[in-house]
């Protein structure tokens, strides 16, 4: 065993996990072991401040994303934005949530995979467009559908917009995951292509597709299952709705 | 005139401390002081954050995680259309709608691809370090507009927009910033090298599956701690990766960098660390559960994080 290394400061992983697991605002746990942390690794008072301090400050570009588009989705939602979508996709007979979604898994990967990360995204993409999409799509086709699917819906399109992002940009050659990996190889004193290290991502991504894409078709069978529903014939018991009607259950998704 | 990422800081800045000033004067908030000062810090720390003295931005974060943590942010009651008069603006409009929606991603795209022709006097237009937030931040103020054109509505009205979607979301928002600043002081404070002394110590990888899947689920359960796969690649690499991977079982390094680095991703999916892919999405989608979103992504990321350990197991 060498000794150089010190274990003390896997006290604040403990403090994450521990935190996490006892249900305490994720606010506070993190702070709490940000400053654990820099206290086992025998950082004074003045430093873990300046440690978290700089950290944050450091790390300003991560909100943008975020914080940027609200104002126009927010006025083009309160214009019906998310009505719109949801009658939109109700026009297209063939759409199912399954479907809908293998679509935008294929776009998003393809499109992260040349550079083109910005297309998708939560605040821009899914909470305005696709969630309300595939919440359509499932209401055309099934009639009135619980609240708890909806939010099951809504997760699986967040989802979807993850594994495509992730696992399309790091077959993007210009990509930082690609030159941090470069530069960690180069460092260690193998130097390796970037065209090289992204070709081997390649099999991994088409997995990534394949896997993601089989349990959004499957989603579409169960769906198909729970509701009693055959191509063709509407769902047992229930007519499908106007399109203004299925639109009118998601009232509550706009409340204050 | 180069368009920086600081401009785009300094706008997040206004629109927050825009909506902290309506939070403050609304008599109706049941936590208008608390609500109002968090986003206040918050956009104080945008605005100047970079010229205050670390160890007070550290206070100021440490004040915002309290104010959070006992409850005291909480969402205003903010006027909406109804439903009816949003049905028939949607009729009306019809895909119109989508444009501005649209705009974004557009705007982004065209930007990321002409950044290298849009060069004025020697000076690149686009912050050349940050060609693809510059360009979204751009094309976020270009859809503003063009909704403001198609909706007949205001600037002003947007701005209540952005504050109610920013209540609605609440602490969400700070989240992610707040890991990725324990993220950096978890690499200063050296958790990296305790967690790859561990790992080298306690197993023994002398047997090939053995060192790759050590290698590969070491990465996504650390990337799950950290909450970023950048952050724990260094680690696993350097300790795994080079020395018994490549050293002792003559692996390709491309494909040990490539996978390894996919195996990170899987933990992604699968952390409550990661916030603002599992997180923040819940919070945007209004989900009552916020681990909705990972519990959707569970058989995904376990599922790929087996193919990586096959897929290096035969191609390295």
């Amino acid at each position: 065993m060498q000794t150089t290394v010190s274990l003390w400061p896997l006290i604040g992983v403990a403090v994450i996990i521990a935190g996490f697991l006892l249900r305490f605002n994720p606010m506070l746990v993190v702070a709490a072991a940000a400053v654990v942390t820099s206290y086992a690794a025998h950082f004074p008072p003045e430093k873990i401040l300046a440690a978290i301090g700089t950290g944050f400050v450091k790390t300003r570009n991560l909100p943008l994303i975020l914080l940027l588009p609200l104002a126009v989705i927010g006025l083009l939602e309160r214009h019906g934005l998310r009505e719109h979508a949801q009658a939109w996709i109700s026009k297209i007979q063939s759409a199912t949530v399954g479907r809908l979604l293998i679509v935008y898994l294929l776009l998003r990967e393809l499109t992260a995979a040349v550079g083109l990360t910005g297309l998708g995204g939560h605040p821009q993409m899914v909470r305005p467009l696709l969630a309300p999409m595939a919440e359509g799509a499932a209401v055309t086709r099934y009639g009135k559908i619980s609240d708890a699917l909806r939010y099951k819906l809504r997760a699986y399109a967040a989802a979807t917009d993850n594994v495509g992002l992730f696992f399309g940009e790091d077959i993007f050659v210009a990509f930082g995951a690609i030159v941090l990996m470069t530069t960690f190889l180069h460092e260690a004193g193998i130097d390796v292509a970037p065209l090289r290290v992204a070709a081997f991502g390649i099999p991994t991504a088409i997995c990534a597709f394949l896997i993601h894409g089989f349990r959004l078709y499957r989603l579409d069978k169960n769906l198909d299952r729970e509701f009693g529903y055959n191509a063709g014939k509407p769902a047992i018991g229930t007519t499908p709705p106007q399109s203004t009607d299925a639109v009118s259950d998601d009232s509550r998704g706009d409340q204050a | 005139m180069i368009l920086s990422i600081t401009y785009l800081y300094w706008l997040v800045g206004i629109i927050l401390l825009i909506t902290s000033g309506m939070i403050l004067s609304d008599k109706t908030h049941t936590r208008r002081f608390s609500s109002g000062g968090f986003w206040l810090v918050y956009a104080v720390i945008f605005l100047i954050g970079d010229k205050l003295p670390p160890a007070l931005v550290g206070a100021l974060v440490i004040v915002m995680a309290l104010i959070a943590g006992f409850g005291g942010v909480l969402s205003g009651k903010t006027q909406t259309l109804t439903e009816e008069a949003r049905r028939a603006s949607a009729k009306r409009l019809g895909n119109k709608l989508f444009i501005p929606a649209l705009t974004i991603p557009a705007v982004t795209v065209i930007g990321t691809l002409l950044a290298k022709q849009l060069v004025f006097g020697g000076t690149p237009l686009l912050d050349p370090k940050n060609i693809t937030l510059v360009s979204f931040g751009v094309g976020c103020i270009v859809a503003v507009l063009l909704a403001c054109l198609l909706t007949r509505d205001t600037v002003g009205q947007s701005m209540k927009e952005a504050r109610r979607l920013t209540e609605a979301l609440g602490w969400a928002v700070v989240l992610p910033q707040m890991l990725g600043m324990l993220g950096l002081v978890f690499s200063d404070a050296g958790v990296g090298k305790a967690v790859a002394h561990l790992v080298t110590t306690t197993i023994n990888m002398d047997t090939r599956l053995v060192a790759v899947v050590v290698y590969c689920v070491g990465m996504a359960l650390f990337t799950v701690i950290m909450g970023n796969g950048f952050a724990a690649f260094p680690v696993m690499a350097g300790g795994v990766g080079v020395p018994i991977l490549v050293g002792v079982h003559h692996a390709n390094p491309a494909a040990m960098v490539a996978i390894g680095m996919f195996s990170g991703y899987c933990g992604t999916l699968l952390t409550p660390m990661a916030a603002n892919f599992n997180i923040v999405p819940a919070a945007l989608l209004e989900l009552p559960d916020k681990n909705a979103v990972i519990k959707v992504q569970v058989p995904t990321a376990l599922s790929i994080l087996a193919a990586n350990i096959a897929l290096l197991y035969f191609m390295m």
